[in-house]
Formats: C-alpha cells, structure tokens, sequence
C-alpha cells in the first residue's frame, strides 16, 4: 500500500527556485522521524534553510548525497513503516522517478510553474498576491515588512496552506503591487490592504503581519475585529519606538549588491543564510521606477525621527481575537524587548538563534505557532 | 515579472519610455517597415522585429523610418537630440558606423566639450553586432572598442534581457549621447524581467558570479558563455568570480581592480579583435594597478586579427567560446 | 531679379540689418589684424565680404529657429545673435569665452540662441539641421532650422543625403549653398558638378540663385524659403553667390586668385557698399546714421578685443569637465 510509502522531495521555495542543493542531513538512515522533525539542510540561490519532514515514520532511504543539487520536485529519501517491505519501496522509487522523468521533459518543454502570483484591483491600483491552498479552514492573509514581498513567506506558505486558502500579498509600493501610494502612514497602508481584503472576498480571515506589515495587521484588526480570527505579529513594528534607524536608511540608499549585503545580513542572526540571490531579487525592486521614492516617503512618516511613529499597544491590549507575537531573540532592527509587558492574553514568542526574519530563519518554529494559533481561534 | 526575450525586453523598454515621455521618437531603416509600399503597415519593425509593434501605439510621427542614408539619419539623431527630443536611432549593423560615424565622432561626442558645457545631447544609437549568424565580415563585427575610445560617448552592452531592458531605459534617460550594443545572437534568449520599468546604472559592473580562484573579465554575449565555464569548473573545484562590465564606458575599475586583486588570477573574455580592444585595455588597467596581487599573467581569450569569416566551420572557430575560455581559466588557475 | 522688397522694411529693421553686417565686417577685419600679431592660437577663417548672406537669412529668424554652420562661422554666429564679447573670447581661447575657451573658433555655439555651432567637419551641418527641423515638426516649435554649408560643403555626401531625408520627411528645413569661388583654393566652377539648382531639383527641392552681395536679394529669398518651410511646404534650397575677402584660414597666401579680382570685388560689390548706397539713394536712412552705427561696431570690437586679451586662459581644473553630462 503506497500511502504507506511517503516521498520527501525537494521543496520550491519561492517563484524562481528550480533545483537545491543538500548541504546536511538531520536524521539516520533507518531512525525515526516525525512530522515537522529538521530533516534537511537545503542551499538554494538566495537562501540556506532546514527542510523538515512532512511525514512521520522511518528514514528508509536517502537518496541524495550531501553536495549534490537536484530539482524542485525530485526524491530526496523516502519515509515508510517497519511493515513496507525493501521491495515495495524500491518499486515504489522506480515509478516515482519514471514519472519525475515526464515532470522534467515537460518542464523543460515549457516551465511549468507551480502557483504564479495573481494581481486584483484595488482603488484602481494593482496588488499582487501569491494564493496557496484548496482547504476548507478560514483563509490566513500574510503581510511583510517594510522593503519586502511576498516571497519572504516562501518557507511558510506552503505547509500553512495544506489546510487552508493562504494569500501572501504584496503591500502597496512593493513587490509586484503598483508602485504608487494612497498615503505613506500605517493608515493609508491598511486602507489598501482592507480594499484587497473586501476585493478578494475574505469575510472573515486569519493574519499574520511581519514588522511593518504588523503594524498594519493591528491596524486592520482594530477596525474589523469580528473579521480577523487570530493575529500573529512577527517582529512587529507598533509594539514599542525603537528601530534601526540606521538600517532604515541603509537600506534605501544601497544601489549595488556590496552595498546591500551588509544590511541585509543584519536581517538575520545567522548571516550566512544570506545567498547572493537574495540580494539581487532585492536589488531588482529597488531598482524599479518610483520605489526609491517610496520607500523613503514611508520611512519619513512611519519611522520619523528614527523612531516608530505609531505605538500600537494599548489597540493591541484591546484587541480579544487570539493574539501572539513571535521574535527572534537576536532582532537587531526592532529589539524582542518590544514583546515584552503585553497583557498576558497575548502569547510571547521568543525564538533564540533568530533575528528580525525569524519566520525565514526559524521557518517550522513560527509556522507551526501560526497553525496553534489559528486552530486555537 | 514574466518571461521576457533579450528582443522583448527592449520593445518594451522603448514603449514604456514612449510613454512616459513625449519627446523619446526611434527612427531607423526599416524600423516600422512598408513605408510607401502597398502592403501591411509595421511590416518589419527594424531587420529583427524589436521595433515591432509600437507604430500602431505611437504613430508614424515618433516611430521613424528612414532611406538607407546612415549619415544623414544618426546626424538628424543627434540634431534633433540638441534640440529637444530623445531619439532612439538604429543603426542596423555595427559594421554600417563607417558611412555615419563623423556624426557620432566628431558631432554628438564633443558637442558637449566644444560648446563649453553648454549643449545636451541625449541620443541613444542601437546597434547590431557580434558573430555567429554566419553574416560574414560586413556583418557580424564588435567594433564596441571603437566607440569605447571616444571621449563623450557613453558604450553599452547588455547581456541579458534583465539586462537589456534596465540598460536601455538608463540609455534613453541619460542626458548623454549612448552607443547601445545588442548582440545578434542574444535576441530570442529568454529570462524572468520585471513589467515595471527600472533602470540599471552605468559604470557598475555586473558581479554574476563570485569565485576566489579567477576572476574572469567579459561583456556582452560573452558573459553567458563565462557563466557556463564558470559553473563547470566549479564541479572541478576551481572558483570563478564573472564580472560583467555592463557599460565599456564609463568602465567600473573598482569593480575589476578589487576583484582582481582578491583573486590574482584574471581571464579577459572580449569577442572583439585582439588589437586596442576592451581585453587589452583591461589587462593594462591590472597590470598598472595590481600588479603586486597577480599570481599568474592575465590571459586573453578574443577573436583572432582577422574579418570575421563566412563559412561556419570558421566563423566557429573565430569566435571565442567555452572551450576556449574554459582551457584558459585552467592555465590561470593552475599557475 | 525680382524688386527687391526689403526697401519696404521698417527703418529698425534696415537699422538691425546694417548693425548685423557691421557688426561682422568689424569682428573679421579686427581678427584678420590680430592674428598677424600672433595672439590668437589656432585656425581662423574669415567671413568678411559674406556678410549679406547670413544677415538676409539671420533676419527672418528667432531663437526657436536653429542654424548650423561652418568653418567660415564667425558671421552666422554674430546674425545668429551669439555675445560678441563672449565670442571674441573665444578666440583667444579664455576661460569665459562662449564656449569657455574648449571650442575657439571653429566650434562657436549657443544653442540657446539656436546657434549648433560652426562645424570643424566640412558638411557637417545638415543632417543636424534636419534633427533640428525634425525636433520643431515633432514638437510643433513652429521653428525652422537652416543648414549653411560652403561650395565645398556641397560637395559632402551628407549634405545630399540631407537633401533627401529632409524632403522624405517633409522637414521645415533650409539648405543655404554659400558659394564664394573657393572650397580652400580650389574654385567652385571646377570641383561642383552640375549646378546647385539642379541638384536641388533633382531631390525635389525648390530651389533659387541669388546675388550674395545684395542684402535685399538675400533678404527675400531667405523670406520665400524661410516663409515656406515655416508653413509646412517643405525644404528647399538657395545657392547665394557671394566672396570672402580673406583666404580660406589666417596664414593662407592666397596664390590661386588674383588680388585684382578680390580688389574688384570690394570696390564694385561690397555688400556693405551697396547696402548703403540703396538705403541712402532711396533716403530711408541717412548717412549720418550709418556713420553712426559703423563707429558703433567699431567701438565693440574694439571692447571686445580689450577684454579678450586682458581675459584669463582656462586652466587645468577646466580640462576634464563638460566631456558628459554625468559620468
């Protein structure tokens, strides 16, 4: 019985990802594993990351060796029971790479991609998104942070869309979304953001914001509670004054990937994680017309001063959907001290070995706190 | 972000500037095509399509055939540039620079420096070149080096079709006068450009990969061929660092000097002819300035002193290729 | 010869026209005797004996209206309306000539005042013109823009195929053939195949000869043409017969022709003569005012020459700028 039989395969992670390289593996051939265990250290262009196992049951095979790069899709070991017979999973690997063979040729023939961003209307402005996920559960809406997209949620989406519509948007001004603002303030960010809720018919969704996009987040909760069925906030702005000022105007001002780099490494407590083509993908949407501009005009009015503009404390205290706030311990944007002195309603997360992308660096951590929440809503 | 050709990326820069800004007009022969005959209008769009399609949009007013008359169009170019529009003119071929390059050398160049400062001059030429079409030798020259010796000309090479649409649009709106090179070859291959319009900077090379072993120098078509040696070698454990010049003027010699001395190990990949050309200039600018880093001599890879040839066994052979570079990188790294 | 119409101009404009032909003989005379001194470096070329020529054409025009020039452009910039002073400064290669003293001669502009320069290229300046012409069709200036080019000029493939793109492209364009006897020290009878006209008609150009030492002749021609291109009838062509007093360039001796025939030319058709002979026969301006405005461009020059001595050169801060925009 193949369902026994359970294939792990190279992840994509993100729209461009074709192939990974697989830098360590977590688990014995022949040992335990389960559901949502670190199984696999995967490189990709732009980033090093732990791919954990989607399934419970016994390492029977491993099939690709430390140092070697395979494409999205292919077989990386095989997980079964005590109970699956040597033959049935040779057979079972045989057919699987006979059929990964037609997935490659067809590949080649003419790029199938998995799900590709969609762009709706919004006030006559395009927003991109990234929907993922058929399931029946209430629809989760992700928000990044300032100077991001929707790819920061690449190794999150996925395992949060097996149960539910998962939407990751690009918020005005970024990504993909046009680049021309209604307003620059926390406000004027949520309207939009509010005006694509209402365009993609969630009458009722979970959020989960990442530092500016947190912001945001309380602000759309504050105004529709009975809408938003749980919010996580991920390194959230609104939660206190600090910020890296200095990041904040690093980062607008880098033209050239050497420039960028040392700002984006302070993203993240592990700086290694930093692969080239995270830079450039960066690079592009700074590149882009208009985005210069508009990054600095939210900066001037969202971190004037230095400082965050907006202190959403007391609208979060008062907020009664199940809340959390998730830090990396190592944040060296907006300090993990800003998780601090909530009301305890309010579940604190503080995830060591993580800076301010800690749902990129501790990707099952945060994704896995995100699915608690949610099913506790 | 989809799917765009080297071709496509540049139609779409050019409509988007035609756009945005009312005085950017292209002209050229052929570049809408039909012109006075009796069939279908935009019949061509330039010799290879680029200019395909923006007639119908932008009208025959800024979308300008011309007669075969080099001299007099690229100069009507580079007057109409003086006196406010931003022309994009095309010069079909590279090779065609010899019936119209007073324009380009003695006028558009040194307007700028003769009149004291005083006169603007934002005409972008496109031009053809490169081997590999079996178009024999009045039709398949890199004369970038060339243009690359004039004082006043700005000299573009785009790589990519990334490449090829940020650098147009930095052509078209810069305030200087821009040779912009596109490699024959180069013009069906494909890859992920933004829709946005954006620009790429001049005199900022391109890093496009990072090795500590050898650094190796190239623009144009050959950046790919670098690319590929580059990402074979490294199975061989020999790290290449591929630098991209982008623009051959301004030249980004931080880019080339820093790399270089990291490395010590420097392969020059120039698909020009050998004498005064972007690979000497770049192995002088090492030598004079990093001398001290070098472990091995910078090692050339280009074109033989010859017109590129017609018959395809030898115009294979002419052009420098991953072979060639690949034995080359190995010379280096072994030294 | 139609009757010259340019006795009907206003007092002000017979005035301007006068000062403009002044102004110039005053500019070239005063240069002829400097360079003998040896104060200014490099090429010059004279225009002086032209003057008719570029201030028939220079008076039909305004600043939307562009010319190009050539060699011999001293005296299209002066009609042109370029600062004297700045333009004999210039010449002697100072820091704020027109052109901050990185041109001289050969290469005088203002393209704020239409002037794309004297071009050191001979048969450089038409298909700029039809750039020119193509920019105030494109951008509706309602401008014209006129190319100037010697007998030798005429001769360069550019300016032909000018001809050809300017009527293709139904530019507002004007080709000025000034025809003074000698590309260098070669006579125009013999290095000019078939005639100016014909080959004007030959691209479809209307074209027309005239007496480049009458002012009035050049007046109305440049009118037709200038009138014509203006309100959309196309380019066209006028082949002005003319003579330059000097050699081809400062230095040059003159050995190909006589003195007598440049004598002749002076006493019989100094366009500056005639000017004054027409203007006081016909008692629209008196001698008095002539007079006046001779000793007028006379004391200019004079300034001009002052301050352009006593002017200081560029120095080396001033070799690497203005080479691009940005760089």
């Amino acid at each position: 019985m193949s369902e026994l039989i359970q294939a792990i395969t190279m992840p994509k992670w993100g729209l461009a990802m074709s192939e990974g390289l697989v830098t360590a593996w977590h688990v014995e051939l022949s040992a335990e594993v389960q559901r949502g265990q670190e199984l696999v250290d995967i490189e990709t262009e732009k980033i090093v990351n732990v791919f954990e196992s989607p399934a419970s049951g016994i390492l029977r095979r491993r099939l690709v060796a430390v140092g070697d790069t395979v494409p999205v899709g292919a077989l990386l070991g095989v997980v079964a029971s005590e109970a699956v017979s040597d033959t049935e999973i040779d057979a079972h690997i045989e057919k699987f790479n006979a059929e990964f063979a037609d997935v490659l040729a067809a590949r080649a023939d003419e790029e199938v991609h998995g799900p590709e961003p969609e762009v709706l209307d919004v006030a006559g402005r395009a927003a991109r998104y990234l929907a993922m996920g058929e399931g029946n559960g209430v629809p989760l809406l992700l928000l990044h942070g300032f100077g991001g997209d929707l790819n920061n949620w690449l190794f999150n989406q996925p395992t949060l869309a097996v149960e539910r519509r998962v939407f990751a948007l690009d918020l005005p001004g970024h990504g993909g979304s046009a680049k021309v603002l209604a307003g620059v303030g926390v406000e004027a960010l949520a309207d939009d953001v509010a005006g694509f809720v209402a365009a993609a018919e969630l009458s009722s969704l979970h959020l989960a914001g990442h530092s500016l996009g947190g912001a945001v987040a309380i602000e759309l909760a504050r105004r529709t509670p009975q809408q938003v069925r749980s919010l996580t906030l991920i390194a959230s702005a609104g939660l206190g004054q600090d910020i890296d000022a200095e990041y904040i105007r690093g980062f607008i001002a880098a033209g050239r990937r050497k420039d960028l780099k040392p700002w984006i490494e302070r993203l993240f407590a592990d700086t290694s994680l930093v692969r080239r083509d995270m830079l450039d993908d960066i690079l592009k949407f700074k590149r882009l017309d208009h985005v210069t501009d508009i990054l600095t005009s939210i900066a001037d009015s969202v971190f004037a001063g230095g400082h965050q503009a907006l202190v959403l404390r007391d609208t979060l205290a008062a907020l009664d959907m199940p809340r959390q706030v998730i830090w990396g311990a190592q944040d060296r944007i907006i300090p993990a001290s800003h998780s601090e002195g909530l009301p305890s309603a309010v579940g604190v997360h503080v995830l060591d070995g993580a800076g301010h992308m800690v749902h990129m660096e501790k990707a099952a951590e945060v994704t896995a706190l995100i699915e608690k929440l949610m099913d506790s809503a | 972000m989809s799917r765009k050709t080297y071709r496509q990326a540049i139609n779409e820069a050019l409509a988007q500037e035609m756009r945005r800004d009312p005085t950017v007009v292209f002209m050229g022969e052929d570049n809408v095509g039909g012109m006075g005959a009796p069939g279908e209008d935009d019949a061509w769009g330039g010799v290879l399509g680029v200019t395909k399609g923006l007639m119908p949009e932008f009208g025959r007013e800024r979308c300008l055939d011309t007669p075969i008359s080099e001299s007099a169009f690229i100069g009507a170019a580079v007057g109409a540039a003086a006196t406010g529009l931003r022309p994009v003119a095309e010069l079909m071929f590279v090779d065609f620079m010899g019936v119209c390059l007073d324009q380009i050398f003695n006028q558009a160049a040194k307007f700028r420096y003769m009149f004291g400062g005083k006169a603007v001059t934002p005409v972008v030429i496109r031009t053809m070149y490169g081997a590999g079409f079996r178009a024999a030798s009045q039709h398949s020259q890199c004369l970038y080096p060339i243009f690359t010796h004039i004082p006043g000309l700005k000299v573009v090479m785009p790589s990519s079709p990334y490449e090829a649409k940020g650098l147009m649009i930095q052509a078209i709106r810069d305030d200087d006068p821009v040779i912009f090179l596109e490699h024959k070859v180069l013009y069906d291959d494909e890859e992920e450009v933004p829709d946005d319009p954006y620009t790429l900077p001049f005199g900022e090379a391109n890093l496009t990969r990072e090795g500590n072993d050898v650094t190796l120098v190239t623009l144009g078509r050959m950046v790919k061929f670098c690319n590929e040696v580059a990402d074979k070698l490294e199975g061989d454990g020999i790290r290449c660092s591929v630098i991209d010049l982008r623009t051959t003027s301004p030249l980004d010699e931080d880019t080339i000097l820093e790399n270089a001395e990291e490395t010590g190990r420097v392969v020059i990949v120039d698909e020009s002819n050998p004498r005064c050309n972007i690979a000497t200039d770049i192995s002088a600018l090492i030598a004079q300035n990093a001398f001290d880093a070098l472990k091995a001599p910078i090692k050339m890879v280009t074109a033989p002193h010859t017109p590129p040839p017609f018959a395809p066994e030898l115009e294979d052979l002419y052009i420098p290729d991953q072979a060639k570079i690949e034995a080359a990188v190995r010379e280096v790294a072994a030294h | 010869m139609a009757t010259p119409s340019g006795l009907q101009l206003p007092r002000e404009d017979l005035l301007r026209a006068y000062r403009m032909m002044c102004d110039i003989r005053a500019f070239e005379d005063r240069v002829h005797e400097e360079f003998a001194t040896g104060t200014i470096p490099g090429f010059v070329h004279l225009y002086a004996g032209e003057e008719a020529s570029a201030t028939g054409f220079m008076m039909h025009l305004g600043n939307k209206d562009y010319i190009a020039s050539t060699h011999r452009g001293h005296g299209h910039c002066i009609a042109k309306g370029c600062d004297i002073k700045a333009m004999m400064k210039e010449i002697y290669g100072r820091r704020d000539g027109l052109c901050g003293g990185k041109g001289g001669s050969m290469h005088i502009a203002d393209l704020d005042k239409g002037m794309m320069g004297a071009n050191g290229i001979v048969g450089g300046g038409p298909p700029l013109i039809c750039g020119a012409a193509l920019s105030a069709k494109t951008l509706k200036t309602g401008g014209v823009a006129i190319a100037f080019v010697g007998d030798g000029g005429s001769n360069q493939g550019t300016t032909l195929e000018s001809y050809n793109l300017a009527k293709v492209w139904d530019l507002p364009a004007v080709f000025v053939v000034e025809d003074n006897r000698y590309a260098e020290s070669t006579a125009s009878v013999w290095s000019v195949g078939g005639s100016q006209l014909k080959r004007a008609e030959g691209f479809g150009l209307p074209g027309r000869k005239v007496d480049g030492q009458d002012f009035f002749a050049v007046y109305e021609a440049a009118q037709e043409a200038i009138e014509r291109a203006r309100g959309g009838g196309g380019p066209s062509l006028v082949h002005v017969e003319t003579y330059r007093y000097y050699g081809h360039f400062e230095g040059d001796a003159i050995t190909y022709r006589t003195p007598e025939e440049t004598d002749e030319v002076r006493a019989q058709r100094d366009c500056l003569n005639l000017f004054r002979e027409r203007v006081t026969a016909a008692g629209v301006l008196d001698a008095a005012q002539i007079d006046e405005i001779e000793a007028q461009a006379k004391a200019l020059v004079d300034e001009a020459v002052a301050e352009a001595v006593a002017a200081a050169p560029p120095g080396e801060q001033d070799l690497m700028t203005d080479v691009y925009v940005a760089y």
